[in-house]
């Protein structure tokens, strides 16, 4: 951004100009985004249900008073964060190591770049369906695998007390690599090739050379993805809805399916948005990171 | 970029690697694949392979036979396209003004944009729900249409902010001291110009609003009106039991026209994306 100035006309005539662009934009967002957050907060405080008739009431904080003695809140909130750490966390490593080998003068590199569309372009709710045929204890390729291997008959993953929450785990990391992947390859190809070149000469080996020339190039990129994948994670809906809505006994509920449940099953509209602002309230402190992680990568850049 | 020479261990170790990387990657949809086109008796055996013995196209029959799959397909492209065609048609104008000017309003909007990347839905469908069905909109694609616009929203004016930047002041303002009046520079010179980043846009509004499942499953109640991830999740049955191999059939289905659109604009959306989510 150089200069304020509008190429044409005088000043005043632009700014109404301006405007008349900006309008038909900013009507919806005010309308269905802007509108309908603040609305959400005001409804966290009243008792607002699915089809009563008689009008809604304010309850102060009686909502949040009931989440905090909530248990099933809790568990989800724990489970929340448990996949949002469990799948950001190996996500990130997978894709760092991803893009450091795209980045390589390799055969079949084109291959890997292709395949990656894969998880990035299908619908959410394709994945789960498609992992969920990976995950078939009878027609699955996984325990099919595990059979042939002889480590046994393998096991019904995803209704599993114990292996669900990983098995969804493992879905939502393949799902988000790729994204993850391009943006840490963007940041590795803005290193300038003489600094690698300088650190080898000197005698840096591989890991001396990612530690002081690679990792503080793509630094800024990699907290900012890293905050909004962690986002995305802990907001998330439909892989999990599809994979196992939850289950078993809950062990895979995540905040947004419970509030989900909450809100279109039970009707309960203001428990749920109270439920929305407590998770605002999460990913603030991711956002706040990745407002940092942005703004480090905008001086860089 | 990094042409250094690695020894012939590390060589190895690095398509050992990559090879890992093309299994993982591909192997759930190889599997999804193959499941498609196994007749039912293959299903059922206890030790499935990866090429079915007796290819058939059954399961996509069936597959029709248990839902409304064109009709489904028929509602995500009616909604998708709209959506596209009205977040590309209201957004490029403002895009405009954020890309060639400082304000408190462009100002304002840049922040917006970034935070709502960070919007979880319960929060906001809720009230959306309340406001759409005082509006007589919920179980209307209309309704569905103007939540997905509104939802495509931010990363469409990230997207077209970058390539209004691309296109060089000086051009408009060169045809500007030719006497041609505001109107006339952007019809005649920036729009051109920006034609392949609006196309690059819509289609990524397209594909985000083909895949998107949440508003959908919130938003259209009766089976008429479902879009096609919504009936996608019919075939899996109230207890969770599915039958494989329509299910795998109408899951493939699904996925073409977004792997298709999004080969082609793969490209430009890696720099949107980057556009928006990293650099300032």
């Amino acid at each position: 951004m150089t200069s304020s100035t509008a190429p044409v006309k005088s000043r005043g005539r632009s700014d109404r100009g301006a405007w008349f662009l900006v309008l038909p934009a900013l009507l919806p967002i005010l309308l269905l985004s802007v509108g309908p957050l603040l609305y959400g907060v005001v409804l966290a405080f009243t008792d607002a249900q699915a089809g009563r008739t008689e009008p809604t009431q304010w309850v102060g904080t009686l909502n949040f008073q009931d989440l905090l003695h909530d248990s099933l809140f809790w568990d989800s909130f724990r489970i929340g964060l448990l996949w949002a750490v469990g799948v950001t966390v190996p996500q990130f490593l997978l894709a760092l190591g991803l893009a450091l080998l795209l980045d390589q003068r390799l055969r079949l590199r084109w291959l890997a770049r292709a395949l990656a569309i894969i998880p990035w372009a299908m619908p959410e709710v394709v994945v789960g369906i498609m992992w969920r045929l990976v995950y078939n204890p009878d027609a699955g390729i996984l325990n099919e695998t595990i059979r042939d291997l002889g480590l046994g008959d393998g096991r019904d993953w995803l209704t599993g007390l114990a292996t669900a929450l990983p098995a969804v785990i493992l879905v939502g990391v393949w799902a988000g690599m790729p994204q993850t992947t391009v943006a840490l390859l963007a940041g590795l190809q803005n290193t300038p090739g003489e600094l690698h070149e300088a650190a080898a000469l000197d005698g840096a080996g591989a890991w001396r050379r990612f530690r002081t020339v690679t990792w503080p190039a793509i630094r800024p990129v990699a907290l900012a993805i890293t905050a909004l994948n962690f986002i995305w994670n802990f907001n998330s809906f439909a892989l999990v809805y599809v994979l196992t809505s939850g289950g078993p006994g809950g062990r895979t509920r995540l905040p947004m399916l419970f509030a989900y449940e909450e809100a279109f099953r039970y009707g309960q509209f203001g428990y749920a948005a109270a439920m929305g602002c407590v998770m605002v309230a999460v990913v603030s402190v991711m956002l706040a990171f990745y407002l940092v992680g942005r703004l480090r990568g905008g001086d860089d850049a | 970029m990094t042409a250094l020479r690695t020894g012939r261990a590390g060589r190895a170790a690095q398509y050992a690697a990559l090879l890992c990387y093309l299994v993982f990657l591909a192997f759930p949809f190889l599997w999804l694949v193959s499941i498609a086109f196994k007749p039912a008796a293959e299903l059922g055996s206890l030790h499935p392979t990866w090429i079915p013995e007796d290819p058939t196209l059954d399961n996509f029959r069936q597959a029709f036979d248990e839902q409304p799959l064109l009709r489904a397909a028929g509602n995500s492209l009616i909604a998708a396209l709209a959506a596209a065609l009205i977040a590309v048609t209201v957004a490029t104008p403002m895009a405009y003004v954020m890309a060639r000017r400082r304000s408190a309003l462009t100002t304002a909007a840049t922040g917006w944009v970034i935070v709502s990347q960070a919007f979880p839905f319960v929060l906001v469908i809720i009230p959306l729900f309340l406001v759409l069905k005082n509006l007589h909109l919920i179980n209307t694609l209309a309704g569905l249409v103007a939540v997905y616009v509104t939802w495509s929203l931010p990363f469409a004016l990230w997207m077209l902010v970058g390539y209004v930047r691309a296109v060089p002041r000086e051009l408009e303002e060169a045809a500007a001291v030719d006497g041609a009046g505001r109107l006339r520079v952007l019809v005649s010179v920036t729009a051109p110009l920006l034609a392949p980043g609006l196309v690059a846009t819509g289609l990524f509004a397209f594909i985000t609003a083909w895949n998107e499942f949440f508003f959908a499953l919130v938003l259209l109640k009766s089976a008429e009106k479902q879009t096609l991830p919504v009936v996608l999740t019919h075939f899996l049955g109230a207890e969770g039991v599915a039958d494989l191999g329509p299910l795998a059939a109408a899951a493939f289905l699904a996925t073409i026209p977004s792997l298709l659109v999004f080969a082609v604009i793969q490209k430009r959306i890696t720099g949107g994306m980057l556009a928006g989510a990293v650099k300032s």
